[in-house]
């Protein structure tokens, strides 16, 4: 699997990354690097294989659909880089 | 007191021989004087600490101790830890203070436990070093231009040095297992979903396990006592009961069926490893265990199955930091999509970047089918050849590595090759099976660790065999005496 500088940018948008052209350079050596690895799994035979998801195969648990926090906004805005009066402030997105 | 481990210096305490706080200063002096060279901390605790341990010895003068209380311990710096920082060897988290403590760390602390400080490691447990760590790379206390293994290193090279007598550490891939090979520890990563991963931040989440970084088994044991359990809050913790896994410690080893996969003893091994874990084979035989040649046909798929499962998940769990909540956000961004850019790319170090753009990819429309499901198809394969090779063996044992620590910078070059590191124990975590490493001699004065895997919740056998082979052999009280 070959990959283009452009797919490189691709990815990086996608996954919210900026990459300077410096490691744009980088990645794309590294990528078809860990490509190559990974591309190893293809002359394995898995037909007829059910993907494993968890090693652990059991079914998720339920529970009785009651509050069992309390009320910690304030103590967790307060890890927030920016906030005001109990908001959350970013960038401005709408003009 | 700094050779002693955790059961001694629980026995020392209940002795009256010194306190809880005189060993926890003790502790902390020595950190002062020797983690300028090693970096195996990134934060020290000390005035939390010395509050612990004084109401440990309250506690003790008031008859209300119980085991381990007043032993002090490190954490890695990936648990939660209520009002101390918690940084995931990130700086992303550099100046994150978590409001709760994970469940491991609050089990602990209800045991009368002291908290030293939070160990380094490998930038969100991504490494096989400790070198991607925002904080700096930690030194092997054996020899201080080499690598502790990692990604809990910088918990490896605390015990190892004696700046804790035991550690918290989580294995995602091998970074309990194959940092204690390099650095002469028992490193245990227990059966995925025994130990409860709340509060304890998400690399890999089908898994990441927590365990335990000490100087031997039965340390190991007393440790996994505290720590074991179902939790509610962690709906991937397995319930089924827990027992005390220092209760069958000395059970004779007779008829005990060892199997050792030839893969794992394939090229690559460094010969003077090999010998070392065929010597240790021997003494399982002078203790009664019959050992056969078995094949796990699939462990070489292992490594890129893995590397498509672990950065799949990572680009997902990576995905909350993004400037908003908590953790890190640029100086001056222009717009919310520069916000979101900017503080990613710059909290986030090369590693870890490079596996969220691996798993982003991996995760894309058109390539989900080929990469991530076939990765998932080889992950049953793999754990198809475990369940069979468990029909005619009791454990599976090798060398956790196939080499020795490796000088700091030396596979810095194309990550595929650190990424071959953990060759021998990726398939564990795949498998979600419980798996240690105890030391099993030395390779010109650097540790040689052997690997022992054993079925699903099997940790009593694991740290069973482990301590009868450490009855027998005295591979892990040698200290780098630094």
């Amino acid at each position: 699997m070959s990959v283009s500088s452009s797919d490189i940018a691709y990815i990086a948008h996608l996954a919210r990354l900026h990459l300077s052209e410096d490691e744009s350079e980088k990645a794309a050596d590294n990528f078809r690097n860990i490509l190559a690895l990974i591309d190893q799994m293809q002359a394995a035979d898995t037909k007829g294989l059910q993907p494993l998801s968890h090693a652990i195969e059991t079914s998720q648990p339920l529970r009785e659909d009651k509050v069992t926090e309390s009320n910690q906004r304030d103590t967790l805005q307060k890890l927030a880089p920016k906030s005001e009066a109990g908001l959350y402030l970013v960038p401005k997105v709408i003009e | 007191m700094f050779e002693l481990g955790i059961a001694d210096l629980a026995r020392g305490l209940e002795a009256g021989d010194f306190s809880s706080e005189e060993l926890t200063s003790a502790y902390l002096a020595r950190i002062k004087e020797k983690d300028s060279v090693l970096n195996s901390y990134i934060t020290c605790c000390e005035e939390p600490a010395l509050q612990q341990a004084k109401a440990a010895d309250a506690a003790r003068a008031s008859g209300k101790a119980t085991g381990l209380s007043g032993v002090p311990i490190a954490h890695k710096d990936i648990f939660c830890t209520d009002g101390i920082r918690t940084t995931c060897g990130s700086r992303m988290l550099e100046t994150f203070i978590a409001p709760y403590n994970a469940t491991v760390v609050e089990k602990f602390n209800q045991a009368g436990m002291v908290t030293l400080g939070k160990t380094n490691m490998d930038e969100f447990a991504m490494g096989s070093s400790n070198e991607t760590s925002y904080f700096g790379a930690v030194h092997n206390p054996w020899d201080l231009e080499r690598v502790p293994g990692g990604s809990s290193g910088g918990s490896a090279a605390a015990v190892a040095a004696h700046l804790a007598p035991g550690a918290t550490a989580t294995d995602t891939g091998g970074s309990i297992r194959q940092p204690a090979a390099f650095c002469g520890l028992t490193g245990l990563k227990p059966t995925y979903g025994r130990v409860s991963r709340w509060g304890m931040i998400a690399f890999a989440s089908s898994l990441d396990q927590a365990g335990t970084m000490t100087r031997n088994a039965e340390d190991s044991a007393l440790m996994l006592n505290i720590m074991a359990g179902h939790d509610a809050k962690d709906s991937t913790s397995i319930d089924i009961a827990t027992e005390d896994y220092t209760a069958n410690l000395d059970k004779p080893l007779d008829g005990l069926r060892i199997g050792i996969p030839k893969e794992h003893f394939a090229e690559g091994l460094k010969p003077e490893v090999e010998q070392k874990i065929r010597e240790a084979l021997t003494e399982f035989e002078k203790l009664g265990a019959t050992i056969r040649e078995i094949s796990l046909p699939n462990n070489g798929l292992s490594v890129p199955a893995y590397y498509v499962i672990a950065p799949a998940e990572a680009s997902a769990n990576l995905s909350r930091y993004d400037g908003v909540r908590y953790g890190y956000r640029c100086d001056d961004p222009k717009d919310l999509e520069d916000m979101y850019k900017r503080s990613r790319s710059e909290g986030f170090g090369a590693e870890v970047k490079r596996r969220i753009m691996v798993g982003t990819y991996a995760l894309s429309a058109g390539y989900y089918d080929a990469y991530y499901i076939k990765a998932q198809k080889i992950r049953r394969l793999i754990k198809n050849d475990f369940d069979k090779a468990f029909q005619e063996v009791d454990l599976i044992m090798g060398p956790t590595s196939p080499h020795t620590a490796f000088k700091i910078g030396a596979q810095n070059n194309d990550p595929v090759t650190m990424y071959l590191e953990d060759i021998y124990t990726i398939a564990v975590n795949l498998a979600g099976l419980p798996g240690i490493s105890i030391p099993a001699g030395l390779v010109e004065n650097l540790p040689v660790g052997l690997h022992i895997v054993g079925k699903s919740f099997a940790e009593a056998q694991l740290l069973n065999v482990a301590h009868k082979f450490q009855q027998q052999t005295d591979w892990h009280t040698h200290t780098p005496g630094i």
